[in-house]
């Protein structure tokens, strides 16, 4: 397998097929020696008995400069010694992550904060349209409002 | 040549296609006249932002769109 490069300090990636979480993690652990902690939130599609699939989309232009711009906010805001944030488009099933967002900092604090806040931000602000497909067809998902509240916990 | 127009998440359902190329130049009021009406009525509403040759515009009605650039009509995101 070839080796695994992670970029320094954001390693930000849309992904059309499944990501290697374990193999992810052991290259960003690897990329940030100096870290004394690192943290790390992955996100599956929720098992649901009606959800048949999941089906993400975006828009290049704009999704993943949007993710690179939060990455940056992050790393300004908490001293971290680097983040990942990879997020899947496309067609996915129940069980099967969506997202991964790993932040590495001296102090834990900084690094269970940054997730959280990326995680926020990608749930509410990043370019991403969700539909889902049940018995009855595909159901296009609405914001929530917890999400913006979520959210504005960091204004 | 044209503008394309990008009809995202449930705008394609309304516009029933993922796209549509229009003639240039393209401003607010074309658009609105240009798109299916399901499509119009949607993009009045405030939460449905507009962008320009990859750029979201802070206000959809000072779109210029000239021959060539690419239109994303961007519905509220549903979160990752």
């Amino acid at each position: 397998m070839a080796r695994l490069i992670i970029q320094s300090p954001a390693d930000v990636r849309l992904l059309d097929s499944g990501m290697s979480v374990g193999e992810a993690l052991a290259a960003f652990n690897a990329a940030h020696p100096q870290a004394g902690g690192v943290a790390t939130f992955l996100g599956k599609v929720r098992p649901d008995e009606d959800v048949r699939v999941l089906e993400l989309t975006h828009y290049e232009p704009l999704t993943l400069p949007g993710m690179q711009q939060l990455a940056d906010k992050a790393l300004q805001r908490w001293p971290l010694d680097g983040v990942l944030m990879w997020h899947r488009v496309g067609v996915m099933h129940p069980g099967e992550s969506i997202v991964l967002v790993v932040a590495a900092a001296r102090h834990r604090r900084d690094a269970f904060h940054a997730v959280d806040f990326l995680m926020d931000y990608l749930k509410s602000a990043a370019w991403f349209w969700k539909r889902e497909k049940r018995p009855d067809g595909w159901h296009w998902i609405e914001p929530r409002a917890q999400d913006f509240a979520d959210r504005n916990r960091w204004v | 040549m044209a503008v394309r127009v990008l009809f995202l998440g449930s705008l394609r359902d309304s516009a029933d296609a993922p796209e549509a190329d229009y003639p240039a130049p393209l401003d607010w009021q074309g658009l609105l006249a240009a798109v299916p009406a399901a499509v119009a009525e949607q993009l009045r509403e405030p939460h449905v932002h507009v962008a320009c040759a990859g750029k979201v515009l802070s206000d959809k009605a000072d779109l210029a769109a000239q021959d060539g650039d690419e239109v994303a009509l961007l519905p509220p995101v549903s979160g990752g």
